[in-house]
């Protein structure tokens, strides 16, 4: 069937809704107003105001609800309007939601889903356009997906949903129109694994979410000139698939990492660290790293497109990595 | 809440004329944002003002050079009325280095050093606790400042909005709270968020002095505001303005407006706060045709120059896209400032 990013994501909502009663949404106008993004547009009209719940402005509030209903036996979905938002509720998801079964001697689990909008590229100023998700990958007690296709918007939810701790579930904004195919029995798919979504032998294009559009451009754009790059996605990035970023490297022996979050003390410099640690004799060049400019990202377009990772960038570091810059 | 606004008098007749001309430069700014948006001059978010006027210029009327305004994302006006060109506005959210933030701001994020405009914030309730240390800095430093905060009712349930009222009136700090209650965060009306709808009565019970005024009525809310202002500036500790108003247009260019009537718009719209004054004033007498015609084409020859200098306006230079992620302090704006 013919689909978008926005709705998979919605036919997923859906599906859980339908699936299992103890399932509610719960955000900023995810109902009346239909979706900030208009992810949920219909569900309020389809499942009514409990199960669709609209809530005031207190992303601490209604995140620290969604814990306690999660603990009280719901699984809760909260909708974060983006990333940025979700800075206020900082304190319910790194203080409480990721650390309440393990401080409870394993007493407390929290079987929470949150959702929120992450990235740039829609010209909306510093304040509506990080990628913080390397931020909660630094937490121990969360796992953290990203979705880049199609097959993970439609498929992310409901295994998160049955994970019996906090998931994060982080959807780039500029992915939402992207439209494709999609099998009609399209369904649950792992959150455990990386996934590569092009084999090749000469260097590894390591990424999520956002970039991988970007990357698969990049990734054509080197095979015509004789190239043949392999691209990972990471899809989760906590816990880390460890083993796919090694194996990927232990085939082509050279890795770029693009990563659309900053690069100091960043994602890409997580997988850089693991992959010098663990495979290091393996590597025939240094890891290369394409991230955003380190700066609050502007609204200009021609500043915003130059501070963050492009394909251009993305094939450069590529053609460096095998020793054909210049 | 319906009434009409009192005729002005004779003593505020060039008052009411004037805050009549403030608010139709608003409005003819904010017609020609929606304008250039749907030419895609303007991008991102764009949230407009129209409706609203009477409340940014009845309250930053009674501000002084040295006092400090903080508002929202919805800010174009509040920025237009303290002095910032409308040209540099324009410039700013065409994304030219000739804009008020080098084009790196955008609609959403308006500063202005020279007029003591701190934004601009698009976090809701995010600019609250910036204007409790604005007027915190004035009272340990012993001036006579006033920091005016301009946010939405949405901000009411966010807990910054709560914690900065207390900390304001612990501290009794020279700040005026101008809630601009017009009944929708986006699609969600207030009383579907709020418990208690009546925002005056949850600010006074922070033992902050809290009053509700008409937020179509320019004079009104004038008035309030000189009060306030007043009371704030000669030691009485915060103050709250909830001013009743609308917004006529979608919350952004996004918006679809599924939550609420066209009826509803319209009979607010018969309230319209610029049609409201220049009736009262045609009606004492004080607005002759020709004074109106030539508030009208003065509104359009400022937003015709202002689009004239943002068409002329040039992107920031590439090799400056890394400036002032930390300070530049051999800068002549720090040199300048000379020893403190
Ligand atoms: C902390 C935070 N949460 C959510 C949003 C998204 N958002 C932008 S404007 C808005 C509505 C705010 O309504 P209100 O405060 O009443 O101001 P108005 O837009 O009506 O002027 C929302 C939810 C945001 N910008 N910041």
């Amino acid at each position: 069937m013919k689909t978008t990013y926005r709705e998979a994501i919605r036919a997923a909502i859906r599906d859980a809704l339908q699936r299992d009663d103890r399932v509610f949404l719960m955000g900023e106008d995810v109902g009346a107003y239909g979706g900030c993004f208009a992810v949920s547009l219909g569900l309020f009209e389809e499942f009514g105001p409990e199960r669709i719940r609209d809530t005031p402005l207190s992303e601490s509030g209604f995140v620290g609800a969604g814990i306690g209903a999660a603990l009280g036996g719901m699984r809760p979905i909260v909708e974060i309007m983006t990333v940025n938002f979700s800075l206020l509720a900082l304190d319910q998801i790194v203080n409480n939601a990721a650390t309440l079964l393990h401080m409870s001697g394993g007493q407390f689990n929290v079987p929470l889903v949150i959702r929120m909008t992450t990235g740039a590229g829609r010209q909306l100023g510093a304040q509506h356009s990080h990628s913080l998700e390397g931020w909660y990958a630094h937490i121990p007690g969360l796992r953290i997906l990203a979705a880049a296709t199609l097959e993970d918007a439609r498929g992310m939810l409901w295994t998160a949903l049955q994970d019996p701790d906090p998931v994060l579930i982080f959807e780039h904004g500029t992915l939402y129109n992207m439209p494709g195919e999609l099998d009609d029995d399209a369904g649950p798919v792992d959150i455990t694994a990386a996934a590569i979504r092009r084999p090749g032998t000469d260097v590894s294009l390591i990424t999520y979410g956002g970039t991988l559009p970007a990357v698969l451009d990049a990734a054509g754009q080197l095979s015509a000139e004789g190239v043949d790059a392999e691209v990972l996605d990471l899809r989760v990035l906590r816990p880390l698939d460890e083993a796919a970023v090694l194996a990927t490297v232990a085939r082509t022996h050279r890795a770029v990492v693009v990563d659309e979050g900053w690069r100091s003390g960043s994602l890409s410099a997580e997988i850089s660290a693991r992959i010098t640690e663990a495979s290091f004799y393996d590597l025939d060049a240094p890891v290369g790293r394409v991230c955003s400019a380190e700066i609050p990202l502007p609204y200009a377009k021609s500043q915003e497109l130059a501070a963050l990772p492009s394909v251009e960038r993305i094939v450069r570091a590529a053609r460096e990595a095998v020793g054909r810059s210049g | 809440m319906t009434g009409k606004p009192a005729h002005p008098d004779e003593a505020q007749a060039g008052l009411a004329r004037h805050l009549l001309h403030q608010m139709l430069r608003v409005r003819r700014l904010e017609e020609k944002c929606v304008e250039l948006y749907s030419e895609a001059k303007i991008r991102g978010f764009l949230h407009v003002y129209i409706g609203e006027e009477a409340v940014a210029a009845g309250v930053l009327e009674t501000l002084e050079a040295e006092d400090a305004v903080v508002a929202t994302y919805r800010e174009h006006g509040h920025a237009l009325l303290r002095g910032v060109p409308a040209g540099a506005i324009l410039a700013e959210m065409y994304g030219y280095v000739q804009g008020c933030c080098r084009g790196r701001g955008g609609s959403m994020h308006l500063f202005d050093a020279g007029t003591r405009f701190f934004g601009g914030n698009a976090i809701v309730a995010g600019g609250l606790p910036l204007a409790v240390g604005l007027a915190l800095a004035d009272k340990m430093a012993g001036r006579a400042r006033v920091t005016v905060c301009f946010f939405g009712e949405g901000a009411v349930a966010e807990g910054e909005f709560h914690e900065s009222l207390n900390l304001a009136a612990l501290w009794q700090l020279p700040v005026l709270f101008c809630c601009e209650n017009n009944l929708y965060a986006m699609g969600t009306a207030l009383g579907r968020s709020e418990s208690q709808t009546d925002i005056a009565l949850k600010a006074a019970g922070y033992e902050v002095a809290a009053w509700a005024v008409d937020g179509m009525d320019a004079l009104a809310v004038h008035e309030a505001a000189r009060r306030a202002v007043d009371a704030v500036r000669s030691g009485g500790g915060p103050h709250f303005l909830e001013l009743r108003t609308y917004r006529f247009r979608a919350h952004s260019m996004f918006d679809p407006e599924r939550y609420r009537e066209k009826t509803e718009v319209a009979h607010w719209q018969e309230r319209d706060p610029i049609n409201l004054l220049r009736q009262a004033l045609e009606t004492a007498g004080h607005l002759t045709e020709a004074q109106w015609a030539g508030l009208q084409s003065d509104a359009d020859t400022e937003v015709a120059e202002a689009v004239a200098f943002a068409e002329a306006g040039t992107p920031e230079p590439p090799e400056d896209l890394a400036r002032f992620v930390y300070s530049e302090v051999h800068s002549e704006a720090h040199s300048e400032r000379g020893p403190e």
